[in-house]
């Protein structure tokens, strides 16, 4: 399909969703990403049963998380799209790509302590 | 187990406002099991307190470790040479845990990280549930297996009280009303005598009534 995304995304795969702790999120942004979103299953078609659905309560509370510690939860997001959606993962990766940088770059990048 | 909740972020990092070395120390006992203070939740929390910090401006060190427990001296031996090494401890155990490495290394502040809220179970995935306050004098021979101190709002032996409306209780219109519960099994089982049985007034100095409360086995000292 040959459809191209926004180079400063750095695709991290895992097996599914549900495999992505709290921790390795955390992490991305102390190590200076600018934002973090994950791209799982459609509702309904994780080969894993619910991995999905798990994967998007945590970003839930990744949100929370994220805001008490001073780097916002808008940086973090879920979406679910199906592994024949080409265009709509690019899409995404364009929208969020523009979202992070309208919130501008990781306030830790900002502080030399 | 014992259910504890994490204290609020902000109240952490006020908490922790004087000291810039800190060793945040889970334990990997009940806090682990009802996911508050187990080896996961330090490194998210100390991952948290590193950034904030950092945003507040403030220089930082901070360091992860989980015991097996924080209520046995054996386990609290571990920390001897590097204890000294910090500003502060951030303890993730309960109130004993953090009471207990206090008193076993007293040049070094031991701060609370988490709520210790009760003494209960994992009814599902995600959901903890308050069973048992110790009160020293355990009736559930008596109640049907279901304890009146502690799942009736007002620890009364003689319930249900008049705030007990459809199976629920007053205080709250999801709360089962404990004595409605062990009226019910009495009657499944056959056993309303046992409920008209004159119980004498339960004996409280058994509870926290009477101070703090301790056990000994001589034949277990070495
Ligand atoms: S009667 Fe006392 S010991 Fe027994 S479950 Fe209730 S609080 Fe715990
Ligand atoms: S309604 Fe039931 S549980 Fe609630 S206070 Fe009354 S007797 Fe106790």
């Amino acid at each position: 399909m040959r459809i191209s995304y926004p180079t400063s995304i750095k695709i991290i795969k895992v097996p599914c969703t549900g495999r992505v702790d709290i921790i390795h999120i955390l992490k991305a942004f102390e190590a200076g990403a600018d934002g973090v979103y994950l791209v799982g299953c459609l509702e309904g078609d994780c080969h894993y049963l619910n991995g999905n659905i798990r994967a998007g309560k945590r970003v839930k509370y990744i949100k929370k998380l994220l805001e008490e510690t001073g780097i916002g939860s808008d940086r973090v997001s879920m979406y679910n799209v199906s592994s024949a959606e080409g265009m709509k993962f690019a899409e995404i990766a364009r929208e969020f790509t523009e979202k992070i940088k309208a919130l501008g770059p990781n306030p830790l990048k900002l502080i030399r302590v | 187990m014992i259910v504890a909740d994490r204290k609020p972020f902000d109240e952490i990092i006020k908490m922790l406002a004087p000291y810039s070395n800190i060793l945040v120390l889970g334990c990997n006992e009940c806090v682990t099991v009802c996911a508050v203070g187990g080896a996961k939740e330090v490194a998210i929390l100390a991952s948290q307190i590193r950034m904030r910090r950092m945003t507040d401006g403030v220089k930082t060190k901070v360091d992860e470790k989980t015991l097996e427990r924080q209520c046995d001296t054996e386990y609290l031996e571990e920390l001897k040479d590097v204890i000294g090494s910090y500003d502060a401890v951030l303890s993730l155990a309960c109130g004993c845990g953090v009471q207990f490495l206090g008193e076993r290394y007293i040049d070094t502040p031991v701060l609370p990280g988490v709520n210790t809220t009760f003494m209960g179970v994992t009814e599902k995935q995600g959901f903890w549930t308050e069973r048992c306050q110790g009160c020293g004098n355990c009736v559930l021979d008596r109640t049907m297996g279901i304890c009146p101190v502690t799942r009736c709002a007002k620890s009364i032996f003689n319930g249900p009280c008049g705030g007990s409306w459809g199976g629920k209780c007053e205080i709250d219109k999801d709360l089962p009303c404990a004595w409605h519960l062990i009226i019910e099994r009495y009657k499944e089982r056959g056993r309303m005598d046992a409920f008209m049985e004159i119980i004498p007034p339960k004996d409280w100095s058994t509870a926290r009534d009477g101070g703090p409360r301790k056990r000994h086995r001589e034949d277990m000292e070495i």
